[in-house]
């Protein structure tokens, strides 16, 4: 399973390095107080923070994982790409955008204390910066992994070099760096896998072929012949297709919940909207994200399903190598896609376009991290601001830098963890993933019913929280062998597949909080004024839009529409 | 502050140079062209991405131009 690199590799890979870190070097002197350092001085193109917005979620385990998926679920799995994203992308950009950036809040955890309260903002805040040190150190371990197994490096080397990089280029350039950086990654990412997936595709004899490759494997596992190239024709139970959940579970569970919760509240992503430059172009931002995301599926998604169709043809000698319990290490999917295709030269723009995905994940996690910390936890309990805005600026700007220090040794050190305890981490990181779900509940709330009260919210939140950890303490999807799967308290019932486990686990926690929020705010007592809430609350924001003087398409809801267009093409034509 | 078109447009520039002149310098290694189906990718891929990196310049340098 080895893949032995030559110095053309070698050589594209260092030149990567080079410029991500010169971007740094450049913006270095521009960081001078913690609004340019943390905010990105709020001064970026539309077009450069949406794919930003984009490159960041494009992190190396989604790569890995989503190529992973392909080769499992097929073409179900580009679920999480059109319906599980799109039309919650498009709900973030003309309806939660105008508040988000409009409030002046720099970070999620910060709305909430200006539309609530502290306690709200507090716990957040910390669930918040956990999660992100527990993703970037988990996303570290499985790229040094990687590393290690596929190219023979030192597994310690590559972790500490590919994390002083980042390093490197956060701590220069801040938030304005690590979003320059996004979008020279994207771009890497894109040229890097395309090479991958033309040959990939001409391989099998193109879509057609691969159709027919595919059905009688579809057919030997039970299902219909066109199950694994196909979106929704097969979810009519869940029994009948790969995925193991049903239409409505899928529309809900995915399509709202999962996604409305992640693309919506989720500071990592958010943030990049909240650096453009004016309030219309941070409602462009998630649009112009959503136009290539639609077709990240053909780039990350397809390989896997070719893979899927390979591995049946002995004829291609095309092997996943098993993991430790015997399984498929289908997580191997993408590298040995590279090795199966790929020569000397592409190969190394290959492996770059991995490492690229890596750092944008990684540089996500690091800058918003940073500024939940400098400035929800920090600067929020530890040291106030003095008044004086000069001085103010310098301090927290020495803050933040020294925070992207110490997040990324934090990261480090959960990478280690993860490597001796790799099922705890598992554990921690799906508790974690379950604040997005309650929190996009409270937040919908708060923007669009002035009468919601900081109690409610508080108590929503953390009911919705721990009521979705009790479910996944009570439930078990089918196979499961250790407790890190569920049912560590005692198993009531048990799922046919682990996702099915996730969309209801979800479902649950979105619902408690709701319910929760909603209740409270009904028997508890307003105490912002009308005034306090303008400008965070639907109700009481006048609608004046500065995007009068645009063309229709420079415009969002222009944008939204020809975003919603494809993305219904692309389901019909999937279909 | 710094328009990013202009180190895109550079590193895609180079490396597809790179990429191209390794390509031609290989190209009598079927070989090594066996795993990609006998298509000498890295002259397509070099040549795809210095076309790539030259548009980004290129409106990098037309805006600076013009302000």
């Amino acid at each position: 399973m080895r893949v032995d690199l030559s110095w053309i590799d070698y050589l594209i890979m260092i030149i990567y390095f080079l410029f991500v870190l010169g971007i740094g070097w450049f913006l270095r002197k521009f960081m001078k107080n913690a609004n340019a350092f943390l905010e990105a001085g709020r001064s970026m193109p539309a077009w450069v923070a949406g794919l930003a917005f984009i490159s960041t979620n494009l992190g190396a385990l989604e790569v890995m994982g989503m190529t992973a998926s392909g080769m499992k679920y097929g073409m179900l799995t580009t679920h999480f790409y059109w319906i599980g994203a799109i039309p919650a992308m498009i709900f973030l950009a003309l309806f939660m955008m105008p508040f988000y950036y409009g409030s002046k809040a720099r970070s999620v955890p910060e709305f909430l204390k200006l539309r609530y309260d502290e306690k709200t903002r507090a716990l957040n805040a910390i669930l918040f910066a956990v999660m992100t040190v527990l993703a970037s150190g988990i996303s570290m371990y499985a790229l040094a992994l990687l590393m290690e197994k596929v190219l023979g490096w030192n597994f310690d080397l590559s972790l500490w070099i590919s994390a002083l990089i980042v390093l490197g280029y956060t701590y220069l350039g801040g938030l304005s760096s690590a979003i320059y950086n996004e979008v020279l990654q994207f771009f890497i990412i894109v040229i890097g896998l395309l090479p991958l997936v033309f040959l990939a595709l001409k391989d099998v004899g193109g879509w057609v072929g691969l159709k027919a490759q595919l059905a009688p494997i579809a057919t030997s596992r039970g299902f219909a012949p066109e199950t694994f190239t196909s979106t929704w024709s097969h979810t009519g139970s869940a029994a009948s297709n790969p995925l193991g959940v049903e239409w409505y579970g899928i529309l809900f569970g995915l399509g709202f919940v999962l996604s409305f919760g992640y693309w919506c509240t989720n500071f990592l992503i958010v943030q990049r909207a909240f650096a453009a430059e004016s309030k219309a172009a941070a409602r462009k931002v998630p649009l112009i994200g959503a136009l290539p995301k639609m077709f990240i599926p053909f780039l990350i998604i397809v390989p896997g399903i070719i893979a899927l169709a390979l591995s049946h043809d002995p004829g291609k000698g095309f092997i996943i190598p098993p993991d430790a319990s015997g399984g498929l290490n289908y997580n191997l999917t993408i590298i040995m896609l590279l090795k199966q295709y790929l020569p000397a030269g592409v190969l190394g723009l290959g492996i770059t376009a991995l490492l690229a995905s890596f750092m944008s994940g990684m540089a996500g996690n690091v800058s918003a991290f940073n500024t939940v910390w400098t400035y929800d936890i920090y600067q929020s309990y530890m040291r106030p601001r003095t008044g004086d805005e000069e001085a103010d600026g310098k301090h927290y700007l020495k803050v933040g830098r020294i925070t992207t220090i110490v997040g990324i040794l934090l990261s480090i050190a959960s990478a280690y963890v993860a490597g001796k305890f790799g099922n705890i981490m598992d554990f921690l990181q799906t508790i974690f993933s379950l604040i997005n779900a309650p929190l996009f509940a409270v937040i919908f709330l708060g923007m669009f019913w002035k009468r919601t009260t900081g109690h409610a919210a508080f108590w929503g939140l953390l009911m919705g929280f721990l009521l979705a950890l009790v479910h996944h303490g009570l439930t078990i999807p089918a196979g499961a062998t250790s407790l890190v799967k569920g049912g560590w308290i005692a198993t009531l019932h048990t799922y046919p597949v682990e996702m099915a486990q996730n969309f209801w686990t979800a479902i649950i926690a979105f619902v408690v909080s709701t319910t929760v929020t909603v209740g409270l705010t009904l028997v508890t007592k307003q105490k912002k004024s009308d005034v306090e809430l303008t400008g965070l609350v639907y109700a009481l924001t006048p609608r004046t839009l500065d995007d009068k003087d645009l063309k229709w398409y420079q415009r969002p809801i222009g944008l939204a529409i020809l975003v919603g267009v494809i993305f219904l093409i692309l389901t019909i034509m999937f279909w | 502050m710094v328009d990013i078109r202009i180190p895109i447009g550079l590193m895609f520039s180079i490396v597809g140079v790179l990429i191209t002149g390794f390509g031609f310098f290989t190209m009598s290694n079927t070989e090594m062209y066996h795993k990609s189906l006998g298509i000498n990718v890295n002259i397509i891929m070099g040549l795809l991405m210095l076309v790539f990196g030259l548009i980004f310049l290129f409106f990098a340098f037309r805006k600076k131009k013009k302000a």
